[in-house]
């Protein structure tokens, strides 16, 4: 019921945007968020963008693992 | 970057698969609350490829599960009313109420329809002005703002014809009821879309009051098991506390203006749960300002609060004090095309969940 998936927006038009999911352009509206520009990744959640998804966040996260591997393996 | 291949990757999930089985050493309970989790749990076998000292249970946090037949009987009422039309979410309509169900009624000539998006519904109540238009408000933090907004613009709009019946749901104090009501949880994977609308501060309360840790993950298997890497962490270090792992898409805050829309449509109240019973401040009202958009103030309709069905351990599953296949319905008289409990009802109800990756 909660499922939001990432999108990228397109194109802005006032309140809506037209955004990517994997292909397939969605309109979703902006009413729940500020400063959205074509290039941003937001989740969808039922027809309404919901928060814009950091990138720099993302490639934190995937570090802090890469970072793990480097530890002794299981012995 | 696409946020979702990166976090399929089979080199981190092994990676973070051996860390927590180095890491755990101590027996922990963890409670993944919200049913999109329970979902990619079941679905890429997270429990299977887990060290034994750690349990994963499935929690209260699919709305389609906790509402309960008294709520699905006056949706019922409310369609049998003259000139009304019912829209919703595609996953209510299956649940079953005492006697029937939103799709029975349907199909026996009801005007029930399924909308995607709120500002659906509300394109039809413009389409039918001779019609009133209910849309069932179901759903959590993540959701509610989307019922706020139809509520705003049919205002802006002076769109007349429409109202919600709210059912909506917080999190944080179903997940301070289980605790209350004996269900021994280590720590909760705290559900990461919830979070991202209202911010992972909300759980300090909890956090601090019943000493349990609560991490905020994402959907995929990789985000999954680095949350459940994160709470064995906390455990074995003897700490409680809020932390985050889906960064990408929470704050300690959240989104400050649908909060915001929310907190001037809605206002905490009581709410009955499926499995939970009454919780304090659970719910969310429409306030009096707008009750002209409240299906509660336009419509009166009496329906009994409606049992249980025999047999059905609902209840139990959204507990995490049982688990699907514990009930002697399950896989036999209870199945996704003929749910007897709302739990097989959703795909991310634990039962349904629990069925389709057995």
């Amino acid at each position: 019921m909660c499922l939001s998936i990432p999108a990228k927006i397109i194109s802005v038009e006032g309140n809506t945007a037209k955004a990517s999911v994997g292909g397939a352009i969605v309109n979703t509206s902006l009413h729940l968020v500020d400063d959205i520009k074509p290039g941003d990744y937001v989740l969808i959640h039922t027809g309404f963008a919901l928060q814009k998804i950091s990138e720099e966040e993302a490639l934190e996260t995937i570090r802090l693992i890469e970072e793990m591997q480097s530890e002794e393996p299981l012995a | 970057m696409k946020y979702i291949d990166e976090f399929r990757n089979r080199d981190l999930v092994n990676t973070l698969v051996d860390a927590i089985t180095r890491k755990s050493r101590k027996k922990v309970r963890i409670m993944e609350v919200c049913g999109g989790h329970t979902l990619s749990i079941r679905k890429y076998g997270i429990q299977r490829i887990l060290p034994e000292t750690i349990e994963l249970l499935s929690g209260p946090g699919c709305p389609v599960c906790v509402t309960n037949r008294t709520a699905i009987d006056k949706a019922i009422a409310l369609s049998h009313l003259p000139g009304v039309i019912i829209t919703t979410y595609g996953d209510l309509i299956r649940v079953p109420g005492s006697l029937s169900s939103l799709n029975q009624e349907r199909a026996m000539g009801a005007d029930i329809r399924i909308v995607y998006s709120t500002l659906d519904a509300l394109e039809i109540a413009r389409k039918n002005q001779s019609n009133h238009i209910v849309f069932l408000g179901i759903g959590f933090e993540t959701t509610t703002p989307s019922s706020a907004v139809a509520i705003k613009e049919a205002a802006r709009l002076q769109i007349e014809n429409f109202s919600i019946l709210s059912m909506h749901k917080l999190m944080p104090p179903a997940m301070m009821a289980l605790i209350e009501q004996g269900v021994q949880i280590d720590g909760y994977i705290g559900p990461g879309h919830v979070t991202s609308v209202a911010g992972a501060d909300m759980y300090l309360p909890l956090a601090e009051r019943f000493d349990v840790s609560v991490v905020i993950s994402g959907f995929e298997p990789v985000d999954l098991l680095q949350s459940i890497y994160m709470l064995v962490n906390m455990a074995e270090e003897n700490r409680h506390g809020v932390e985050v792992q889906y960064k990408r898409a929470v704050t300690a805050t959240g989104n400050a203006k649908a909060k915001q829309i929310v907190n001037e449509v809605f206002e905490p109240c009581d709410d009955e749960w499926r499995g939970l019973g009454l919780i304090r401040n659970s719910g969310l009202a429409i306030r009096s300002e707008y009750q002209q958009y409240d299906t509660s103030k336009q419509f009166s309709v009496d329906v009994e609060s409606a049992p249980e069905p025999a047999g059905c351990l609902c209840g139990e599953v959204l507990r995490g004090v049982k688990k699907p296949v514990d009930c002697k319905l399950f896989r036999k008289v209870c199945t996704p095309a003929n749910p007897v409990g709302s739990c097989m009802v959703s795909g991310e109800g634990a039962c349904q969940a629990y069925y389709n990756y057995f």
